[in-house]
């Protein structure tokens, strides 16, 4: 089988998921006796290429041009579209990224195929590859298979393979081949223009060692009170999942997740997150996880150290009291 | 500016969910809309305010989504397409983008909006892939709108706080990210004209589209526990008395 790996960068970095999507290649290439190629598209990206070369990869594609300087959907299908005509993969490989689900699922939808978007992980099944992804916000998982035939085309979940596993090249430096593609300017109907963050963050939660954090649970603006007052006895900061900033309950300064901050802290404590998936990936990589909520199958408690099931209203204030008698 | 919802109705976020084989038991439970297509809809009704034109909600599933169907009417749409297909939940991201750009084509949309993931499967495609079937360009993951000549001022989340502006002609497909507005409640004045307004059924066969699934979903389950957790249990103050204990002598955090 030969796997093609799709790898990410903008404005002279790299998106860090590229390598975890490459050990996820290297090892389904090692359960299935197939060939890696890395990928790497843009303008003026052959240090990326060299980078790239210095894996274990049996060659790398690097494709150029200059309507592909910025990220547009349109130019990345039309330009991916004819590079995998042209190397003829068995199966296509991304991080799944935001940038990997504006364009991939219709990348795949031009050639005829479908995608497995968000995979947590694999099993090879007597060379069949079964894809295990995540479904109603991480309360269950689904095991997938392609029924088609190839090419396919499927992404992996940030944080679902480890980027430190990612092996080197054996013998220095695989091949890197230029591949080259056309297109034309009025073919690109959307313009990207400038890339930019909201009011810098007065408080930068990637640093808190602590940190206390509210979900739906919360039920109310007016509840955010007792989790401050919990999150001031431990000497915490307080944060919390999207639909609490969504609400505007809190600052979207404070949100954890795919789309706010990602965090490690020593301890996250979670009052009342089911644990969807969008948040999960920003607090999984926290030392110990303490999750409270009245939902026994609540998914955060798959990665939670101690769990507590119960009403957090009833939990919060004793905890406070418990906290200020610890001192 | 006619616009065009999709609309997908899921189970309700504190539904117990009981697995049968790849799907759930869809018995003894409640279903709503799904939550980023509500921030879909909201976005079509206040650029309909602002541009005039009309709103049409459209949604595809078995007879129970005619629930949620009426709920977007009584918010302000102005008709619904229901497009009726009992095994919904089997179909792969690209039939179901198949059957509803079918439906859709048949229309005359400035826009078409969805929200940015179903939460029940969850695939994230279904905006994209409708894109790529109706020829339109698109963008994901949409936090503003403006419309201005024809054509519209768009702003993109992106990763780790990053945003991006972006212009794009219409014709378009946008998939529209939560929080991005704020949702309106039905008045009773909506849900009492809700009852005249137009609901067009048609059934999935009858759209003509052929497809082949190019995924299937084996099975769902319980996922497997990556860690091992120490439940504490005991009145609230017990458990804060445990908890506090585990936090400092085990784990060593506080």
């Amino acid at each position: 089988m030969k796997i093609l790996v799709v790898t990410e960068q903008r404005q002279g970095k790299w998106n860090n998921a590229s390598f975890e999507t490459l050990v996820a290649a290297q090892q389904i290439a090692k359960d299935t006796a197939s060939a890696v190629s890395a990928l790497v598209i843009g303008k003026g990206v052959s240090s990326f290429a060299d980078e790239l070369a210095t894996k274990n990869v049996a060659e790398v594609l690097r494709v150029e041009h200059d309507l592909l300087e910025a990220y547009t959907p349109d130019g990345f299908c039309m330009a991916l579209k004819q590079v995998v005509e042209t190397a003829k993969p068995d199966l296509v490989l991304f991080p799944h990224t935001y940038q990997v689900r504006d364009f991939a699922p219709k990348l795949a939808a031009m050639l005829g195929k479908g995608m497995i978007g968000d995979s947590i992980g694999y099993r090879n099944e007597g060379g069949r590859l079964v894809f295990v992804r995540q479904m109603f916000q991480g309360k269950t998982a689904a095991d997938v298979t392609f029924t088609g035939a190839a090419p396919w085309f499927a992404s992996f979940q940030s944080g679902a393979f480890r980027a430190d596993l990612l092996a080197a090249h054996a013998s220095g430096k695989a091949p890197v081949n230029v591949v080259s593609v056309t297109m034309s300017a009025e073919q690109i109907r959307t313009k990207p223009m400038e890339l930019f963050k909201e009011a810098k963050s007065a408080v930068d939660l990637t640093q808190a060692p602590l940190i206390v954090s509210i979900g739906r649970g919360i039920k109310a603006p007016e509840n955010i009170s007792q989790a401050e007052a919990l999150a001031k006895a431990l000497g915490a900061e307080i944060a919390a999942s999207r639909p609490i900033c969504d609400e505007g309950w809190l600052p979207m300064e404070r949100q954890i997740g795919s789309s706010g901050q990602t965090v490690a802290p020593k301890l996250y404590l979670a009052l009342g997150i089911s644990g969807a998936i969008q948040h999960v990936v920003g607090m999984k990589g926290a030392r110990t996880i303490v999750a409270i909520n009245k939902d026994s199958n609540a998914p955060i408690f798959e990665i939670a150290d101690y769990g507590v099931v119960g009403d957090i209203f009833e939990i919060m204030p004793a905890l406070t009291e418990a906290l200020e008698k610890a001192k | 500016m006619n616009i065009i919802v999709c609309i997908k109705q899921v189970p309700a976020k504190d539904a117990p969910l009981a697995i049968a084989g790849n799907w759930i038991k869809e018995s003894d439970i409640g279903f709503e809309m799904n939550e980023p297509d509500s921030y879909a809809l909201e976005e079509a009704l206040r650029l309909k305010e602002k541009h005039g034109g009309e709103v049409v909600a459209l949604s595809m599933g078995p007879e129970r989504v005619k629930q949620t169907i009426k709920e977007a009417l009584a918010k302000g749409a102005d008709r619904a397409i229901h497009i009726a297909d009992d095994n919904f939940a089997q179909l792969d991201p690209l039939g179901s983008a198949k059957a509803l750009a079918a439906a859709i084509q048949k229309e005359k949309a400035d826009l078409v909006l969805t929200g940015l993931q179903s939460d029940d499967h969850g695939f994230g495609q279904t905006g994209v892939l409708l894109a790529a079937q109706l020829d339109r360009p698109h963008a994901t993951i949409i936090m503003q709108i403006d419309v201005q000549d024809g054509k519209m001022k768009l702003k993109r989340e992106l990763e780790a706080g990053w945003f991006q502006w972006m212009e794009c002609t219409l014709p378009a497909v946008l998939t529209i990210q939560s929080g991005i507005n704020k949702v309106r409640y039905a008045t009773l004045k909506g849900i009492m004209a809700a009852k005249k307004k137009e609901i067009a059924t048609v059934s999935r066969e009858s759209l003509g589209v052929s497809h082949e699934a190019t995924q299937k979903i084996e099975k769902i389950y319980v996922p497997a526990k990556t860690k091992k957790t120490e439940f504490l249990t005991g009145t609230p103050k017990e458990v804060a008395t445990k908890l506090v204990e585990k936090l400092k002598f085990e784990a060593r955090v506080i």
